[in-house]
């Protein structure tokens, strides 16, 4: 008795908490102040189509630069914790067989996944997307094929050299904003606009993406192959 | 519209809560923390939501002059993107914390898991 009502007692506390949130929310009828500036400044400042975009890498370029951090950092934890010695290692282990149909299909499916996942961050000041984005569609065709073949091996050595050149690459653009004096740390000023709407416009924020979509890509491909290989351990 | 969206936002929080609290198995509390977190990201959308508007992409020559009076706030969607990024890294951390508490233990019941009680 005393565990479900101490668990009743606290949604109803969490829904008291909320209420008064919902009893005061009405559908707003014009944007707030930072969001009128950002609607009227957006596409001078950045020359993004996207204003999501140009918020994101832009504006609050510092803020993904954390994000980033974050992502990097529970990687590593997570490679830290699950990694294990040799000796610990199962060489083959008993796997039920993987139907005909996904082999198959993984063959046809997983390069139009990675074209998709390439096309969704190129398009990221365009269309809605970015890096982000594109790079867990990536993560999703690597696990596609942890799915047909579960002994299939990632190069470790090209997941971490690609992943750490994307990151020195996407600083290094942020300092080039400092040195260059255009605009700050971060400021994609550095590179001519371009015609607005064009793919190679919005000055540094292709180039950003690009990299950040590599980087995420490759970050939580190593997750997923750590995850499978840390199955292998007796 | 918005209060569909804000309403759905606030069950899914308190659903997922209940879920945080009331599960005994470790993968599905932490599928509840995805709920809870599901549920925040919808509520937060829905504060940046302007009736009627469209969405912040200015791909048609339209919505260029007079843009603060046409789309939805871009920035509540900037913040829920990075916020999504974060849960997708600690979701991924708590399993790893999981599959390496199944190694030790062969249990995923969290009542076998006394060390830190008191």
């Amino acid at each position: 008795m005393g565990k479900k009502t101490l668990i009743m007692l606290l949604m109803a506390a969490m829904a008291l908490v909320l209420y008064p949130l919902y009893e005061s929310y009405q559908g707003s009828e014009e944007l707030t102040e930072l969001g009128q500036y950002y609607a009227s400044n957006g596409v001078e400042d950045t020359g993004a189509a996207n204003l999501v975009t140009s918020v994101v890498v832009t504006y609050r370029g510092l803020d993904t630069l954390g994000e980033v951090t974050i992502l990097f950092l529970a990687a590593s934890v997570i490679s830290f914790f699950l990694s294990f010695g040799k000796e610990n290692r199962i060489e083959n282990r008993n796997m039920r067989t993987v139907t005909e149909i996904l082999t198959t299909s993984t063959q046809v499916l997983v390069p139009m996944i990675y074209m998709i996942g390439v096309y969704i961050f190129v398009n990221g000041h365009l269309t809605p997307g970015g890096g982000f984005q594109g790079g867990a569609v990536i993560a999703s065709g690597t696990l596609l094929m942890f799915l047909s073949n579960p002994n299939f091996k990632i190069s470790h050595t090209v997941i971490h050299v690609v992943e750490s050149t994307s990151g020195i690459i996407f600083v290094t653009i942020g300092i080039m904003g400092v040195i260059m004096m255009e605009g700050g740390f971060l400021s994609n000023k550095i590179m001519d606009f371009g015609t607005y709407g064009s793919i190679l416009s919005a000055g540094a924020i292709p180039l950003i993406y690009t990299f950040l979509g590599l980087k995420v890509g490759t970050e939580l491909s190593n997750v997923l192959g750590i995850f499978v290989e840390s199955q292998n351990e007796k | 519209m918005e209060y569909v969206i804000m309403t759905t936002g606030f069950v899914l929080t308190i659903f997922g809560l209940y879920g945080l609290l009331s599960q005994k198995n470790l993968i599905k509390i932490i599928i509840g923390f995805s709920i809870f977190t599901t549920g925040i990201n919808i509520v937060m959308v829905a504060i940046g939501y302007v009736r009627g508007k469209a969405a912040p992409i200015l791909d048609s020559s339209d919505l260029l002059t007079n843009t603060s009076e046409k789309i939805v706030d871009p920035v509540p969607q900037a913040l829920v993107l990075t916020s999504i990024v974060i849960g997708l890294g600690v979701t991924a951390l708590m399993l790893a914390y999981v599959m390496k508490l199944y190694q030790d233990k062969k249990s995923l019941n969290i009542n076998d898991y006394k060390d830190l009680k008191w």
